[in-house]
């Protein structure tokens, strides 16, 4: 390759790629201290919400920990987790109505905890069951999606449904910052402005896509700056300040609600766990660099503040506590529970309208399970292999 | 804006001599008409009407609320529409030519697909996507695709092709009507082909195969833009003493088992012939299962009379490209007859 072939790569950019991030907006800052100067016009949520946003956020962190933890005795097959992004994902869906809809990740389950999804159907994809184990329409959240930013594309188009019909719904779709590089991610912000769709993007800015950083991600200065581009709103904020988080998005779910069109959050956060349990965060980032991030911490963060403006006891606190191990006990509970599951049900959701094929494929395997169970009552007799005559289940 | 119909209840009309374009345009009509939670929308397909007119006069009947054009990605198109079916519309879109709906594979075979058995049965998906496909209209490159066979290995999808305008018709208002996402093969070569229609008509049901001609000899298994080809060589071989039925698909997944082999196991030869690819391409599939199915029938091997296993070619040489009715005898003719 020519010379000034690989030099292409590295010319330097221009004027505003270059120019320093600005700061995150933010209403409370690491010390836990109220912040003075103008918000963007944002106010801090009274002492009340602040109060119910971070026992949600105690709640939801003991929950995660229960789980990673759970995930490395062998419980579940895998748990990726949001240990330090409780702000991002408590403030999401605390500023959604209930008969809003929640389009969430893998990584969003204690988004949907905190909607009301109990433990164990949240759960029952990592542990190996079917794939969303939560009805859908009574929570008004949809699968969590694993193909990346495909999600953000249901989002737009339930909430351009809802547009259409007149009502109220708004939809708010939760991604990650390795998600906006996706091509699905673009055309839904697209669609999104040129349809003027009802929706909220949060997304979290947890710096890691697996291993690879930001910067190997994009050459803007911040996500939210992609907003511009779209003609919509973008608002980059500190994503480990609920009161932040919650304040900009419950405006932007209003604006949404009110006619306004979408709107781009980024919340900048951090990834403290492991992408999953069978990552192995050492190969890429050192533990001083989440030593920075611990001290950021978004609950102590708050609590440090409601200490200091009297609006948690020590009695209260304790109270919270104990609703989290209550949760984490009942977690640890339902995991104890054999996973029930039906290899014939395997065949009978993929249509809606029946099909010749797949009743013969479904009697196929109910032979071969029948079989297999009169083998297993038999324990003296040898278990043959089971011949698959060619076309017999086809 | 408002969801609420407020045009006539459909009702029959007049008999008219209707191209493939004009049936399916009334069939979409129709569907809104009946339905108002019924929306179109795709690339052009509204005051221009689509690239080859078969949204022709809906933007002006149902406004901007119903039928409406999006911006230029495939990938939105389909996943807003996944979105706007979870919220209880039922959205009829258009991919513009075969080869632009790759942009919406992920959506298609990822959630498309499958959005109905990873809820268990909670989220149905009745989304209709059209596409135009195949070749024989002289378009350049990326514009005469035949990519059924992609669609029809992915559980999940329905996937069906009407050959003539009343089947255009009577397949796409089921296909509308339909709680399962319906993949629909338009073979734009026959766009242009003419019928007398007496509107609403209702043929055979979609997801069943139809024996077009009858014959004894020879079970020619046709859909889409080759059902024209196999009718045309059972007129050559007839000349010829060979009599030879036709079957018209028309539903690719789920396959007609039942007509198809009922057919085959009547006449002991077969062969199927379509634009796409032999190579991994649809009649692998037909062969392999009639072959399974009623091997002992069989006089002779099932045949594949195919496009090349190469890139659809340019407009002047797609002539030797696409299975001709001479291509079709003499491949009967390779045989050995008893």
């Amino acid at each position: 390759m020519p010379h000034d072939c690989v030099m292409s790569l590295n010319v330097e950019s221009p004027v505003v790629s270059t120019a320093s991030a600005p700061q995150p907006l933010r209403l409370i800052d690491d010390t836990g201290h109220a912040v003075t100067d103008d918000a963007g016009g944002f106010t801090l949520p009274d002492p009340g919400t602040l109060l119910g946003l971070y026992r949600q956020m105690v709640v939801a962190r003991r929950f995660d920990v229960q789980v990673t933890a759970l995930t490395r005795q062998g419980r579940l097959a895998t748990y990726p987790s949001a240990l330090g992004q409780e702000a991002c994902e408590i403030a999401a869906v605390a500023a959604l109505d209930p008969g809003d809809w929640l389009f969430p990740t893998y990584r969003d389950s204690i988004a949907l905890l905190t909607r009301g999804v109990k433990p164990e159907h949240i759960l029952a994809s990592f542990r190996g069951e079917w794939h969303s184990g939560y009805d859908q329409y009574e929570h008004r959240i949809a699968p969590q999606a694993t193909p990346l930013a495909t999600q953000a594309l249901h989002a737009v188009g339930l909430a351009t449904a809802s547009k259409l019909k007149r009502d109220s719904t708004v939809a708010l779709a939760l991604l990650g910052d390795g998600a906006t590089s996706e091509g699905d991610a673009h055309e839904a912000f697209n669609f999104a402005a040129v349809w003027q769709a009802p929706v909220v993007f949060v997304v979290q800015n947890n710096q890691f896509a697996i291993s690879v950083p930001l910067d190997k991600q994009m050459h803007c200065r911040t996500i939210a700056d992609k907003a511009i581009g779209y003609g919509m709103p973008g608002f980059y904020v500190d994503g480990n300040d609920v009161a932040a988080m919650y304040a900009v998005t419950s405006a932007a779910v209003d604006r949404a609600r009110t006619g306004g069109g979408p709107t781009l959050v980024e919340g900048l956060t951090y990834r403290m766990e492991a992408h999953t349990n069978s990552d192995d965060p050492s190969r890429y980032r050192t533990a001083g660099d989440v030593d920075v991030w611990r001290r950021r911490d978004p609950i102590e963060r708050l609590e440090t503040y409601l200490v200091s403006i009297g609006a948690l006891s020590d009695r209260e606190r304790a109270g919270i506590r104990d609703e989290a191990e209550d949760l984490a006990a009942a977690t640890r509970d339902c995991m104890t529970l054999p996973v029930e599951v039906d290899p014939l049900e395997l065949f009978d959701h993929v249509y809606a309208t029946p099909r010749p094929a797949l009743a013969e494929q479904r009697a196929f395997l109910a032979a071969e399970l029948a079989e297999h169970a009169a083998l297993a009552a038999q324990p003296s007799v040898s278990r043959p292999s089971v011949s698959t005559p060619s076309g017999a289940h086809a | 804006m408002t969801l609420q119909s407020t045009a006539p209840p459909v009702g029959a009309r007049p008999p008219a001599t209707l191209t493939m374009a004009a049936a399916l345009n009334a069939a979409i009509q129709d569907s809104m008409r009946d339905d108002p939670t019924v929306v179109l929308f795709g690339e052009d397909v509204g005051p221009l009407g689509g690239v080859f007119r078969v949204t022709d006069g809906l933007y002006a009947e149902f406004g901007e609320t119903r039928v409406s054009d999006s911006p230029l990605a495939e990938s939105g198109i389909v996943g807003t529409a996944i979105g706007m079916a979870i919220y209880g519309l039922r959205p009829v879109v258009e991919m513009q030519f075969d080869a632009f709906s790759y942009p919406a594979f992920e959506q298609i075979v990822s959630h498309l697909a499958k959005m109905r058995n990873r809820t268990r049965g909670r989220i149905s998906l009745p989304i209709v996507i059209r596409i135009p496909y195949a070749g024989d209209i002289g378009g350049v490159e990326h514009h005469s695709d035949s990519s059924e066979a992609y669609w029809c290995a992915t559980p999940g999808l329905t996937v069906v092709s009407p050959s003539n305008p009343a089947d255009a018709y009577s397949m796409l208002r089921e296909a509308i009507a339909s709680d399962d996402p319906v993949i629909f093969m338009e073979p734009k070569s026959r766009y242009w082909m003419k019928e007398q229609l007496r509107l609403p008509v209702q043929t055979a049901p979609m997801n069943t195969a139809v024996v077009l001609r009858e014959g004894t000899d020879v079970t020619l298994i046709a859909y889409g833009p080759t059902v024209k080809t196999a009718l045309a060589t059972a007129e050559l071989a007839m000349k010829e003493g060979l009599s030879i039925e036709v079957i018209d698909l028309r539903s690719l997944s789920p396959f007609d088992d039942e007509t198809v082999g009922a057919s085959l196991r009547k006449t002991s030869r077969a062969a199927v012939v379509h634009e796409a690819a032999q190579f991994g391409g649809y009649g692998a599939e037909v062969a392999a299962r009639l072959t399974e199915r009623n091997f002992f029938h069989l006089a002779a091997p099932i045949l594949r009379i195919t496009g090349f296993d190469i890139p659809y070619p340019s407009p002047k040489l797609e002539e030797y490209f696409l299975p001709t009715p001479d291509r079709i005898l003499a491949a009967l003719g390779s045989w050995e007859w008893s």
